[in-house]
């Protein structure tokens, strides 16, 4: 058993503690919406919060969540809103075939959380994901008008 | 009346089988003359009973909602929202109420110009032959049924049909109104899914007339909307799969979710062509959640393998590991691409080859006194490396039917392999497509779904999703060609191209495909246009030419990859050329502006992209700058790369690119699939690398097959022309072609090495 806070809510899941988070949002949460590209860490699809830190799920072992509060993108939506970074990627049209997009939001949330107005170069070091569709430039647009939003939206200007 | 089924299948066979040797003998001539009738609702399609069928393209509901139907895979090109925008133009509804569904698989909605396309003859060849080749390959398209997305085609299949049965279910509710408002229908107009007749102020909205609008026979001769009225096309719109995009409740193959389902883990056996000789599976079957572990063998689509199903894909994968195989490693257990290389090196100065265009006299034309350029060029294998890894989802009933759910490029192909591994009428299969995570042409292929459907059908009732693992996915794909090539030119003293020999040793994918789907069609006879294609039908002028190809065997499979043949061959062609330009002394768009003399159209695109990337004013210091051009899938594209190269690394920091389509239809997403298309095209020239050593692929993951990633993709700007709707043309892949010469005519400016085999190595 492994107790673990799922965008906001409380569980316990009974797996192997050497499971993957990935496997465990994917097929005991039915949070399919992270996804499976590599499992090496080497593409980024599978990128989750763990306590607001972006880390990819699919070397993450379960029991390394134990307590701790995990956040996937289906929990990234503030009620009926789109959270800001989605609704610039919609503004943006950035998404393709979208497999990858959930972990490049993920990272991106993460970023601008601990970087509110982020230069091209903070971008490219803390975005390392694989996108097949070559949707990098619409990523880096999103990233900098959801900056441009969020700060706008806290009457920084 | 239950024989007829499976005759009506074994016919088909043949009939694939005729066609890909190039006969239309096979073929009743009735069927082959028929018009194919592209309007009546199939009868797969399901309406809900708030729903009216409006041809078999739209189903409109009482609330007004206009859904589509569209047969084409959305797997990042935009097609669903594309198909939709058509229909709901020529429709006057309003966009907001448009949606797009799933189309049934049904030969009405088959895609017949990707096999129309397929002919290896010039454009401008109408010859007697080159004319039968076409009719014939479109008609087999026709007959054949076979629903697929690829060949960049879905606009052009599409934009004909959907434009008529949008005009057409205009004209039912028109007539719907007029009856209802007891007015003539010429009184009424139409906009935003509103039908209204202004004299009395009397209104009714599609959705009110949704019950009477479908009792109306649909009307076979409608008039289209002049384009220069178009509301909705021509203009950047909002595709309609984005939002279920940005918060993951978009669903693809592998995110098939059913209660009581299982997840099957595998491992193919890593040399190609080998099988099962003995597992040992008594720890992986003890572990918990364990349903089963087994072998499958191999087919002529898929390799052999073992097999873990459990409770969770990870028990799966994780028993797996436990599992000892002794593999039967087969003929192919000493094959290594660097011997391979060799052999085509040497191919390309000596044996036969087949011609596939000629002109004028090479010979006559190389006596004369000015330059000779020759080039040696190389590309290896490339994967295909879909974001989704490959999967899919099968049960097979005891009652008699199967259902497939997988993200696939050729829903028809599903069904017929689906049914022939459940050993059942491919009536009985059901066939469901979510969103594919990338395709690039590696979902065209049936092995993941003849490996589920034999998984399903072992375990009958039971739901299994089969994983492949992302090092299954790059050591089992079905890789693009290595291909070698010669080229050699003769330049008269003021430096045109009077002679132009062009020699290809490769695979063919086309034959490669058909070993896999019908090993007995499997045969040499008809030419591969893929193999040559952007090699022989170049718009340059080049009186005296050979375009001729070697075709090769091998015991790797290969498959169509983005662009295809034209993404190889733009490398060799445009490397070449301004090899070319350069021993003449001329500049490199000059060079091909007076190549491209006899096609304006092409002209314009290159001097767009010129003038765009500021072409005739120097780069700043440290950059070099190279341009390519590439026609290919009906549109033209011209690209300017930027490089420059910082502590002995590569950049790539700028591309500019001219593309003309013909007509936009979005023209946001012509953008954005040139974006797409170009970075695909620069992984491969950066990275991409697939090397086979004792048998075996040794790459596994992106570690060892690296991408473009954030930090490495350069700034892209995109500039379309509009030169018509007579030129319509696809969009998905015409970008890849130029983008690998681009960057390597750059960095000779740069550097002034010719790199002459990728991917690129400084």
């Amino acid at each position: 058993m492994v107790s673990f806070v799922i965008n906001g809510n409380a569980v316990e899941v009974d797996v192997d503690p050497d499971t993957p988070l990935l496997w465990v949002l994917r097929d005991h949460l039915g949070l399919t919406g992270t996804k499976f590209g590599c499992g090496v860490a080497a593409c980024g699809a599978c990128t989750v919060h763990l306590d607001d830190r972006p880390v990819r799920s699919c070397v993450m072992p379960v029991s390394a969540c134990a307590g701790k509060r995990v956040a996937t993108i289906e929990g990234l939506r503030q009620g009926d809103r789109l959270h800001p970074i989605q609704q610039a990627w919609v503004d943006a049209q950035a998404p393709q075939c979208g497999y990858c997009q959930s972990g490049m939001i993920m990272a991106a949330v993460a970023l601008l959380r601990a970087n509110a107005s982020p230069s091209d170069a903070d971008i490219d070091a803390a975005i390392t994901n694989v996108c097949r569709c070559g949707t990098y430039a619409r990523i880096r647009r999103a990233v900098h008008a959801a900056a441009a939003n969020m700060k706008k939206a806290r009457g920084e200007e | 009346m239950t024989s007829s089924a499976p005759r009506n299948k074994r016919r088909r066979v043949l009939l694939i089988g005729a066609g890909l040797v190039g006969g239309a003998l096979a073929i009743g001539a009735y069927r082959f003359y028929r018009e194919r009738d592209r309007l009546s609702p199939p009868r797969a399609l399901r309406a809900t009973a708030s729903e009216t069928v409006l041809t078999g393209w739209i189903k409109l509901s009482t609330d007004g909602t206009v859904t589509v139907q569209v047969p084409r895979q959305e797997m990042g090109q935009g097609v669903v929202s594309t198909l939709a925008l058509i229909v709901a133009e020529e429709m006057d509804a309003d966009p907001a109420l448009v949606r797009f569904e799933e189309a049934p698989v049904d030969p009405f909605y088959a895609n017949a110009t990707i096999l129309g396309d397929a002919v290896p003859f010039r454009a401008e060849d109408m010859s007697t032959l080159a004319q039968m080749n076409r009719v014939t390959q479109f008609k087999l398209g026709e007959m054949l049924g076979i629903q697929t997305t690829g060949g960049s085609t879905s606009v052009r299949d599409a934009w004909h049909p959907m434009r008529q049965a949008g005009a057409a279910a205009r004209a039912m509710l028109l007539q719907a109104a007029a009856a209802r408002f007891g007015v003539t229908r010429d009184a009424l107009t139409v906009a935003n899914g509103v039908i209204e007749h202004k004299a009395s102020g009397k209104r009714a909205t599609f959705g009110e007339l949704a019950v009477e609008a479908g009792k109306v026979p649909i009307p076979r001769e409608v008039e289209l909307k002049d384009p220069a009225r178009f509301v909705l096309l021509g203009k950047p719109q909002p595709r309609l799969d984005i939002p279920p995009k940005v918060d993951g409740s978009a669903r693809f193959g592998i995110d098939t979710r059913i209660p009581g389902m299982y997840f099957a883990a595998i491992t193919q056996c890593p040399v190609f062509g080998g099988s099962v000789a003995a597992l040992d599976a008594a720890k992986a079957k003890a572990r918990k959640g364990v349903l089963d572990v087994f072998d499958i063998p191999a087919t002529s689509t898929s390799a052999a393998a073992v097999v873990v199903v459990a409770e969770h894909y990870w028990i799966a994968r994780a028993a797996l590991a436990e599992v000892s195989i002794r593999w039967n490693e087969g003929p192919n257990a000493g094959f290594d691409t660097d011997a391979q290389r060799e052999r085509y090196e040497q191919l390309l100065g000596q044996g036969d080859a087949r011609v596939y265009d000629r002109a004028g006299d090479v010979a006559a034309a190389q006596g004369g006194n000015g330059k000779r350029v020759t080039a040696d060029y190389f590309v290896p294998y490339l994967a295909h490396a879909t974001m989704e890894p490959i999967n899919c989802t099968a049960v097979v009933r005891s009652a008699g039917s199967c259902e497939v759910w997988v993200g696939h490029q050729a829903p028809t192909l599903v069904k017929w392999f689906a049914a022939r591994t459940a050993n059942l009428d491919s009536s009985r299969v059901t066939v469901h497509t979510p969103y594919l995570g990338g395709g690039f042409g590696r979902r065209f292929e049936v092995d993941v779904v003849v490996q589920a459907v034999m998984i399903a059908k072992r375990l009958t009732d039971t739901l299994v999703q089969l994983i492949w693992s992302r090092e299954e996915d790059m050591t089992h794909d079905v890789y693009r060609p290595m291909a070698a090539s010669r080229l050699r030119a003769a330049l008269d003293a003021d430096g045109n191209v009077v002679s132009w020999q062009h020699r290809i040793v490769s695979q063919s994918c086309t034959g490669s495909l058909t070993a896999r789907l019908l090993p007995m069609a499997a045969s040499d006879l008809m030419k591969d246009k893929t193999t040559s294609e952007g090699a022989f039908d170049l718009a340059y002028a080049l009186p005296n030419r050979v375009v001729e190809h070697v075709l090769m065997h091998e015991p790797i499979p290969v498959g169509y990859w983005r662009s295809v043949g034209h993404s190889l061959n733009a490398f060799f062609v445009e490397s070449f050329v301004d090899e070319c330009a350069a021993a003449a002394g001329k500049d490199p768009v000059a060079f091909r502006t007076a190549l491209l003399r006899d096609a304006p159209r092409h002209r314009k695109v290159l001097e767009l992209v010129a003038e765009k990337a500021g072409w005739n004013t120097p780069p700043p210091a440290g950059v070099g700058r190279g341009v390519a051009f590439a026609e290919s899938f009906h549109s033209i594209v011209a690209q300017v790369a930027e490089v420059e190269i910082s502590n002995g690394v590569l950049r790539v920091r700028r591309v500019v690119c001219a593309v003309d389509c013909g007509f936009a239809v979005n023209p946001d997403i012509v953008v954005a699939q040139m974006e797409s298309a170009i970075v695909f095209g620069l992984t491969a020239a950066l990275h991409g690398e697939i090397t086979v050593k004792a048998g075996r692929v040794e790459q596994s993951n992106f570690p060892s097959y690296e991408m473009v990633r954030l930090a490495s993709a350069p700034r892209i700007e995109v500039h379309i022309v509009n030169s018509g709707l007579e030129h319509l043309g696809g969009i998905g892949e015409p970008g890849t072609p130029p983008i690998a010469p681009a960057v390597c005519n750059a960095l000779f400016k740069l550097t002034g090495k010719r790199i002459r085999s990728l991917p690129i190595r400084l």
